[in-house]
This record gives structure tokens, C-alpha cells and sequence, in this order.
């Protein structure tokens, strides 16, 4: 117990708490000047832009990939299931390279969009390719043990009724999924929000264009401004965290309505 | 009653097969194309490119660093995950759910800012920084400060495996060997670690990819001092950048299949713990 206090205290809360002695040491007025330039406002909205994005593609195929692993039998179906995880264990600078060398014009995937107008490396495009890649894993995880469990008297049921099997899914089925679906979609978000190794090759890093808040961050401080950096790393943490508490208390909601 | 046309609780053949398609489909754009790349671009100069990427100097000494990070992170953050886990499962006090919350905190904190804290504390502008400097003391820009930063990134991981495990296991085996005249210790290292040896060791392999293969943390704790500070993924990094393709992505091979590696790990633990081993 006390142990952990300590341990948790000297790895954790100490260096957490360093952030708020250093954005102290900027004035008000310097403090809205860093936080408000067109420079970070364009990092806030190309991050928080990009990891909503690439959150709501893993919901939507995350579902998709859940459902198909769970419910199907095909040859593989055991190995992909394990290399579902793979963005967990992958390095993500590793990441970042091989899609960006896939994503490039002349690169395996890139040189088929190029001539269709499409750019991907070194785009915002890119940036939601690469948080794609990292959140993959969330929903597909969330959801899995849900439909495992799902009791299915009442799909029967709905079918008995003369419910058709598109009908029973989204009457029955997928209410049922939502929350896992939900709870997957915040992690996958909350992760890509902070993401950076997997980003900063794909993005390009334009500022204004496709720089991201990490980015930015990284940039301050290897100008040694470490003030400004702090300052935008406060708002950036303060702002994800109450995302994610929002998000939380949205799926609590969601739970008792169903439970009526 | 006579069988019916078709099994009402699954979709037509069509239905299947196309929406399989789409899974399989976004999963190769994502995930296996990007996996075959690795190293299919890696043995792009020949075998002998590939082995004299992974074998020159500064690569060994990538290796060297990373290895030498995980096996002090790892340790560290197994004994803190055992230590907080056993807290929060076996005994009740207030303020548990904030120490649950802050337990998580690292993984909700962006990498970066992750490592910034580290050189906003031990940095040359930062609190304890100069002091350091006086002392000759050097953390940031080198092994303390990686170490650090990968300790910080990586703490959650065992802990977050045992808690629910140890939680859902209850105390009263433990308490049974302890009124049977078992001491404290001989009580963990007989019932309480056996029961949770899977998760333990799951918690660990995750613990141990991700201290090997963080990258955002560490690169801004590190420097990039060629050859002293730079740990594996760093190095992918720094070749990469420098249009070294093949050698890059011959480095990253190897982290590949630490990747690779840690799924089997992975795949067989579920396999024997669902086997009613544990």
C-alpha cells in the first residue's frame, strides 16, 4: 500500500504536477498569446479533427470486424483474431514507416490513389490513416466479449415474431452493443488524441496544415520553450480529459435507458 | 414441426460472405499490408544489406540500450503492478476509485507530454535541473532520464491486468492458508501467486513490447545522441530520415517480430489460461 502511494507518487503524480508549477510561470497574457496563436489553434483542430475521424472508422469497422470474427467460421479466422492486436504490440515509429512507404505516391497503395486525386502521405488524410492503424485494435476488443455473451433467446425471439435478420439487428442486437461500442470508440480516441510516433512520418508536418498538438509540443521544447510547451500541453491534457469524462458520463446514461 | 428454410439466426450465404470481404478488406489496408512491408522493404538490398544494418555499431548499441531500459523498466513496474494490484484487490479504503483513476493516467497522457514532464523536472531550465548540473548529475539526454520516461509509460500495464483478476478472486483462499498457520509471504508465493500467473505474465509481455517500443517519450527525453541515447525505435527513426530505407526498415524488422512475438505470447496465454491451468 504504501509502496504503491510512493512508487505511484514519484513516477506518476510528481511529474504530472511539474506541468502545472511551469504554465504558473507565464503570465496571463503570454499564456493566452501561446494558446491562442493560429499556429496551436490549427494543432488543436487537426488533432482533436483527426482522432474523431479515425475514432468513428473503428467504430463503425471495429462493430463490423467484431461481429464477423465472433459470428463466422472461415480459414484464418483464429490467426487474424490474433493479429488483431498487432497495433498494441507494433512500435509505432515501425508503424509510422510502413505507412507511410504504403501511402506515398509511388508506394504500393499510394501509386493506385495518386492518379485518382487522392493524397494520403503527408496530408490530413494520413494523419486519420495512422490513428486508424493505433486505435484499430479498441472496439473489435470491447465488443467481442459482448457478443460472446449475448443471450441469443432473444434474437430467436425477434425472428419468431417475424422479425427479418437486418430488423432483429438493429432493434435487438445492436442496442445491446452500443456501450462496448462506445467504451471501445473513447479508447480508441483518447489514444489517438496523445498518438505521436505512428503521426509524424505520415503527416508531413506542415504547421498550419498537418502539424499535430504533440508535434507542436515536441517543436517548443526543442526551441527550449519549455513555457509555451507546458502551456499547450495543459490545455491539450484538460481538454482530452474532459472529453473523456463527457464521453463517460454519455454511456452511463446510456445504460439505465436501456435497463427500463 | 418441419425445419425451416434457413437458419433465421444468421444472414443469407451472400450476406456473410460480403460482409467478410469488407473486414478482411479494411484489415489488409490497415494491418497486413503494412506487416508484409516491413519486410518485404527490409530484405529489399539482399540478405547481406539486412544483416549489416542490424549488425553495425550504432545499431548493436540501439539494441544494447533497449534491452538494457526494458530490463529495469520491466522489474520496476511488475513489483509496483503486484504491489497496487494486491492494494486495491485485498484490502478496502477510502479514495480507492481515485487511485484506480490515477494508476490509468499514464495511458491516457500523450506520449510526449509523458516525456516532457521528465525534462520540465530534470532539464536545464527545469525545477531540479540545475542542481543536477552543479552535481554532475546527468538524467535527461541519457540513461535516467529513458529509463524514467519508459518507466512512467509503461506502469499501468501489469497493474491493470491483476487488478481485475485479483478482484474477482476474492481473498478467502488466502485467508483460509493464513488461519491454517501460513506466514504472509509463504501464503503469496503459494496460493496467491499461483492463482494469478497467467495475468501476470500477460501483463508483463505487454509491459515489455511497449518499453521496448516506445517511442514518442523517449525521443524527447533522449536527445538523439547517435550512438549513446538512441534506443531501437529512435534508430529506425534516424535512418529513416536520413533515406536509408532498407537499413531502416531492416532495424524495424526486428522490432516486428518483438511485435509478432508478443501475440503468440499473447495467443498462448489465453490458450493455457482458458485450458483451467491458472
Amino acid at each position: 500500500m504504501g509502496f504503491t502511494l510512493t512508487y505511484l507518487s514519484l513516477v506518476v503524480l510528481i511529474p504530472l504536477s511539474t506541468v502545472f508549477f511551469k504554465t504558473a510561470t507565464l503570465s496571463w497574457s503570454q499564456f493566452q498569446a501561446t494558446i491562442t496563436s493560429p499556429r496551436t489553434l490549427a494543432a488543436f483542430k487537426l488533432s482533436f479533427g483527426a482522432a474523431l475521424a479515425a475514432g468513428l472508422l473503428n467504430a463503425v469497422f471495429g462493430l463490423l470486424i467484431a461481429w464477423v470474427l465472433e459470428r463466422y467460421r472461415f480459414p484464418g479466422r483464429r490467426l487474424i483474431d490474433g493479429l488483431v492486436d498487432l497495433p498494441f504490440a507494433l512500435p509505432t515509429a515501425v508503424a509510422g514507416i510502413a505507412l507511410t512507404t504504403l501511402y506515398a505516391p509511388n508506394g504500393w497503395i499510394g501509386r493506385y490513389l495518386d492518379p485518382l486525386g487522392v493524397k494520403v502521405a503527408y496530408t490530413p488524410l494520413g494523419v486519420i490513416v495512422a490513428l486508424t492503424f493505433v486505435g484499430l485494435p479498441f472496439v473489435v476488443r470491447t465488443v467481442q466479449p459482448v457478443l460472446a455473451q449475448l443471450d441469443r433467446g432473444a434474437e430467436e425471439a425477434a425472428a419468431s415474431l417475424g422479425a427479418g435478420r437486418f430488423q432483429t439487428f438493429r432493434r435487438v442486437l445492436l442496442p445491446q452493443l452500443l456501450p462496448a461500442t462506445l467504451t471501445g470508440f473513447t479508447l480508441a480516441f483518447a489514444r489517438a488524441l496523445g498518438e505521436y510516433g505512428s503521426v509524424i512520418f505520415i503527416a508531413g508536418n506542415m504547421p498550419m496544415k498537418s502539424e499535430i498538438t504533440p508535434l507542436l509540443i515536441m517543436i517548443r521544447l526543442e526551441e527550449f520553450d519549455y513555457a509555451g510547451a507546458t502551456a499547450i500541453a495543459l490545455v491539450f491534457l484538460c481538454a482530452s480529459f474532459s472529453l473523456l469524462v463527457a464521453v463517460n458520463l454519455l454511456s452511463l446514461r446510456m445504460l439505465p435507458a436501456r435497463a427500463r | 414441426m418441419a425445419a425451416p428454410r434457413m437458419d433465421p439466426l444468421t444472414e443469407p450465404r451472400g450476406v456473410r460472405v460480403a460482409l467478410i470481404a469488407v473486414a478482411m478488406g479494411f484489415l489488409a489496408l490497415f494491418l497486413f499490408v503494412p506487416l508484409v512491408l516491413v519486410f518485404v522493404k527490409a530484405f529489399e538490398k539482399g540478405v547481406s544489406a539486412y544483416l549489416a544494418a542490424v549488425t553495425e555499431p550504432v545499431a548493436l548499441q540501439a539494441i544494447r540500450l533497449t534491452l538494457t531500459t526494458a530490463a529495469i523498466a520491466v522489474p520496476l513496474n511488475l513489483v509496483f503492478g503486484l504491489a497496487a494490484a494486491w492494494a486495491i484487490a485485498k484490502f478496502e479504503f477510502r479514495g480507492k476509485n481515485l487511485l484506480l483513476t490515477l494508476i490509468d493516467v499514464p495511458f491516457s497522457v500523450s506520449p510526449v507530454i509523458s516525456g516532457m514532464l521528465f525534462v520540465l523536472l530534470f532539464g536545464a531550465q527545469g525545477l531540479i535541473g540545475p542542481w543536477l548540473y552543479e552535481h554532475d548529475i546527468k538524467i535527461i539526454f541519457a540513461l535516467p532520464g529513458i529509463v524514467l520516461s519508459t518507466l512512467f509509460v509503461t506502469s499501468p500495464f501489469v497493474a491493470r491486468e491483476l487488478i481485475p483478476l485479483m478482484q474477482s478472486q476474492g481473498s478467502e483462499e488466502e485467508e483460509a492458508a493464513l488461519t491454517l498457520g501460513a506466514g504472509g509471504w509463504q501464503t503469496f508465493l503459494r496460493i496467491s501467486l499461483p492463482k494469478i500467473k497467467w495475468g501476470l505474465v500477460y501483463g508483463v509481455v505487454l509491459c515489455n513490447a511497449r518499453a521496448m517500443g516506445e517511442f514518442g517519450a523517449v525521443s524527447v527525453v533522449s536527445g538523439h545522441i547517435r550512438g549513446v541515447t538512441t534506443t531501437l525505435p529512435l534508430h529506425v527513426e534516424m535512418l529513416y530520415n536520413e533515406y536509408q530505407f532498407a537499413a531502416s526498415f531492416a532495424v524495424a524488422s526486428l522490432l516486428t517480430l518483438l511485435a509478432l512475438l508478443t501475440l503468440v505470447a499473447k495467443a498462448v496465454i489465453e490458450h493455457r489460461a482458458g485450458a483451467g491451468i491458472a
